[in-house]
């Protein structure tokens, strides 16, 4: 077999207002057709508003030996959470 | 110390995402078995895109059609979960047809009458949902993703074959007679789905303590026989096991020897239909490549145009 | 049996035997995403002939959908012979779908405001998934007329094979006429115009030629066809023939 196909990563908003999804990947030789076959395979049951596709090869990752440089620092940093402060008892609205 | 890092997140019922660090023998696994999956649902279109234009209703045509459309769906998020191990799809249908991966033994059994398409549906179908609800829960995160679509889809898979089969069992005498036969040719090989005894089953070691697979072959075949039998009855036909029996003190059914034998012997090539599943997954592989080169042709040339 | 009955039967018609011949390539796509594309299409064409045979058969009154799509024989079918044509290779299929979803299209755009309002209904519902179906057969039009020079030559020889079928699609008879005239129908010959323009545009873009008008072939609406759909009929029909008395 000699042919190497591209990768997209398939990306599915399910309505207005919500945030895309990744879903898969689908295997095509150009955009318009990665946009189709990510509409057959994806949103055979009416699950789609709107469809992103991007060659796989774009998206870079961060890599897991990196995740405890990469996430951990945020851990003690409670004060970004509003449950870290003390509020006057009986206020309201804040 | 890494595999033993990579055992606590295991046991913890954390799931391990592809770039995680992973035991070679945990990736060759998985590759066989999320390709294995993957390739029988593709092979298993042709037993029912056989009667794609035989339905006969209309209903029955769209109902059949979009379920063999699914299992190509299927298919395709399953090799894409098993792309992510590091393997391209072109490598995977290569394995196929070299006959160096295997798919489910089931499809080289031939699809003789409209009723089959209940068989299919209600058995084949429900011996593999029992097995990927199972599999929703697995250690690999895309291959459990992939379950959950899967198992969301196909909800309707086994419904369909089922409601035929109760059509026919209770239409003319040849429907009914068809629906038995139907059932007595795929009732075995059904539940040979789940695979050797959990006595005979070398691999189910590490998939169990991987936790790629949850439950051993023998509890998910239990758990089939036990739900399948009941829907049998009520519909009025006769599962063809002589030693199928209520158990009172285990709360599961008893029941016969399966045919080992013939179990090899399908999974060795020798079934009804190996030859001429794979010889037309090829030729159509094959009659596809003047296509896919045209396809890559034409990208080349308009990427030329843009730049 | 009324003009307007045989006037939807004719789209049914159609619909269901293009529905038919995508089917077959169900597990024999040149790619697994195309299958699916393939499918997807033939569940449209089955969907819409499902429609207009509910509605033929509420105006006939005596027969179900499934008996008009069942229990007729080749004289009694009134497809275009355009859609009976084999699928062969993957360009013969494209060229042919191109053809007739271009037709399809500007039909449906005009059917959807017939004063029949089940009619008008169905063509609206119909015209989305075509100009899906148009997008779909124009684009691979393009890639394979503009991809290897062997890919050139296999849409080139599809599109040969399937031009003379393509005279029938803008024939008017009696019964087009009447309905025509009472504001339900579409003016087939008043398509033609747009339909050239459309193929010509997409051809060009295509580096495709338009084969030469020489003979069409003509009688689907009389229910005269080729060879191929005995074939088709025979096996779409062959359990409601065999067992007349079961139901499914």
């Amino acid at each position: 077999m000699t042919e190497n196909t591209i990768v997209w990563e398939v990306f599915i908003q399910s309505k207005n207002g919500l945030a895309h999804k990744h879903v898969g990947n689908v295997h095509a030789s150009d955009k318009v057709m990665a946009l189709e076959n990510a509409r057959e395979l994806y949103t055979r049951r009416n699950e789609g508003s709107c469809i992103w596709v991007v060659k796989a090869e774009y998206i870079v990752s961060s890599e897991s030996e990196d995740s405890e440089a990469f996430f951990d620092p945020s851990n003690d940093k409670i004060y970004r959470h509003p449950t870290f402060y003390t509020m006057p008892e009986g206020s309201k609205h804040i | 110390m890494k595999e033993e890092l990579f055992q606590q997140k295991i046991d913890k019922e954390q799931k391990i995402e592809p770039k995680d660090w992973m035991p070679q023998d945990y990736r060759k696994h998985l590759i066989r078995q999320i390709s294995q999956h993957a390739h029988s649902e593709i092979i298993g279109m042709q037993p029912e895109g056989n009667w794609i234009t035989r339905a006969p209703s209309l209903r029955a045509k769209m109902i059949l059609l979009a379920k063999v459309q699914d299992e190509a769906g299927h298919g395709l998020y399953l090799y894409s979960a098993c792309e992510t191990l590091g393997i391209s799809r072109q490598e995977l249908v290569q394995q196929l047809h070299d006959g160096k991966a295997k798919y489910s033994s089931i499809f080289n059994y031939p699809t003789l009458s409209w009723a089959d398409m209940g068989a299919v549906g209600w058995l084949v179908d429900g011996a593999a949902i029992v097995n990927q609800v199972s599999l929703q829960r697995t250690s690999y995160g895309p291959y459990a993703r992939g379950m959950v679509k899967i198992c969301k889809e196909e909800s309707f898979h086994q419904r369909q074959g089922y409601e035929i089969m109760a059509e026919m069992a209770k239409g003319t005498k040849e429907q009914k007679e068809m629906a038995q036969d139907a059932l007595n040719r795929f009732w075995w090989p059904s539940i040979m789905m789940f695979g050797p005894q959990d006595s005979n089953s070398p691999r189910t070691g590490n998939a169990m303590k991987w936790k790629i697979k949850r439950q051993t072959n023998d509890e998910l075949r239990q758990s089939f026989i036990d739900k399948t039998v009941g829907q049998a009855e009520i519909i009025g036909l006769t599962i063809p096991d002589s030693e199928l029996k209520w158990n009172e003190k285990t709360g599961h059914y008893d029941f016969g020897e399966m045919d080992w034998d013939e179990f090899w012997n399908v999974v060795n090539g020798n079934g009804p239909c190996n030859h001429q599943r794979l010889v037309h997954h090829q030729k159509a592989h094959t009659e596809g490549e003047w296509v896919r080169e045209a396809a890559k042709a034409y990208a080349k040339k308009q990427e030329l145009v843009t730049q | 049996m009324s003009d307007l009955f045989t006037y939807t039967l004719r789209i049914a018609d159609s619909s269901l035997i293009l529905g038919q011949r995508m089917s077959m390539w169900c597990s024999k796509g040149p790619t697994l995403e195309e299958d699916i594309a393939l499918s997807n299409i033939g569940l449209d064409m089955f969907g819409q002939a499902n429609g207009f045979y509910e509605y033929a058969a509420q105006l006939d009154g005596t027969k179900s959908a499934d008996d008009l799509a069942f229990n007729r024989n080749e004289r009694e079918f009134f497809n275009h012979q355009l859609v009976e044509q084999e699928n062969g290779h993957f360009g013969i299929t494209i060229a042919r779908n191109f053809l007739h979803d271009v037709f399809n299209f500007l039909f449906y755009t005009q059917l959807s405001n017939s004063k029949d309002e089940t009619l008008a209904a169905l063509a609206a519902k119909s015209l989305k998934e075509v100009k899906y179906h148009l997008r779909h057969s124009s684009n691979w039009l393009i890639r394979l007329g503009d991809g290897t020079e062997k890919s050139n030559t296999k849409i080139q020889e599809g599109l040969n094979t399937m031009w003379q079928f393509t005279g029938e699609l803008f024939e008017m008879d009696e019964i087009d006429k009447q309905i025509l005239s009472a504001g339900i129908g579409v003016d087939n010959t008043a398509l033609k115009n747009d339909w050239d323009t459309l193929v010509n545009n997409t051809l060009q873009k295509a580096k495709l030629n338009r084969p030469e008008d020489t003979y069409m072939a003509t009688g689907g609406k009389k229910g005269l066809h080729t060879e191929r759909l005995g074939f088709i009929l025979a096996e779409m029909q062959y359990l409601q023939r065999a067992y007349p008395d079961a139901k499914w």
